[in-house]
């Protein structure tokens, strides 16, 4: 249920993987690549590179954090690393909980924290040929 | 003279290659580390700006004192997601 990978993510198999007959809410965030940059530069991939082992023990820490204050919330964090195409998915989290609003909660708090604190790098592929390395801009929280 | 394995992601395996063994001075630290790195590869000079420290697959500081066999990650400002 954490984990890097290096192959498509499947949404729906880690909502299974988490959900119990006592969850009534699943909030499933699928990060996907797309087709423009921030500043508008046509993209057409991303490559993902990873400390896997530091990643997965950051998505663990991640889930324990939010489970200390919600205990009842059950999570998945899956990133994919190589290289990805417009459209695919790059990450996703999934928050199950008895309800709703703990569900929306645990699932925005630990996308934003993995942004944060997981040692994911991203290099923007672009149309005309160029590339770059893109960091994440700290406490934006809403990217 | 311990002999230290860096692996390095992003931009600075670009410079660095994804691994590379380096040997230290006795009680040398990671800042040491990234020193000798800088002065091998002046490429390097810039890029230390929101670089963070693993050694042994624990975040650690710049002052971390290396031991024979360690392993040190260097990890540039992160972009996941």
């Amino acid at each position: 249920m954490f984990a890097i990978v290096d192959e498509p993510i499947d949404p729906r198999a880690l909502e299974a993987a988490v959900r119990t007959p006592a969850c009534g809410g699943v909030v499933s965030f699928c990060g996907v690549v797309r087709e423009s940059a921030d500043d508008g530069r046509a993209v057409i991939g991303l490559r993902y590179e990873a400390h896997a082992g530091l990643a997965r023990a950051s998505f663990v820490e991640i889930a324990d954090e939010i489970q200390a204050t919600m205990p009842e919330v059950r999570l998945a964090i899956v990133h994919r690393i190589g290289e990805l195409a417009v459209g695919d998915i790059a990450v996703v989290v999934v928050a199950a909980a008895p309800h709703r609003s703990e569900a929306f909660t645990a699932a925005r708090s630990a996308i934003d924290a993995l942004k944060e604190r997981a040692p994911i790098w991203k290099e923007e592929r672009y149309r005309d040929g160029a590339r770059a390395w893109i960091e994440n801009r700290c406490g934006e929280g809403n990217r | 003279m311990p002999t230290i394995r860096v692996v390095a992601f992003a931009r600075l395996r670009e410079v660095l290659g994804a691994s590379r063994q380096i040997a230290l001075a006795d009680d040398a630290t990671v800042r040491d580390l990234w020193a000798a790195l800088v002065e091998t590869e002046p490429r390097l000079q810039g890029l230390e700006s929101g670089l963070r420290f693993a050694c042994n697959e624990r975040l650690c500081g710049a002052e971390q004192r290396l031991r024979e066999g360690d392993e040190v990650a260097l990890l540039p400002p992160y972009g996941g997601g």
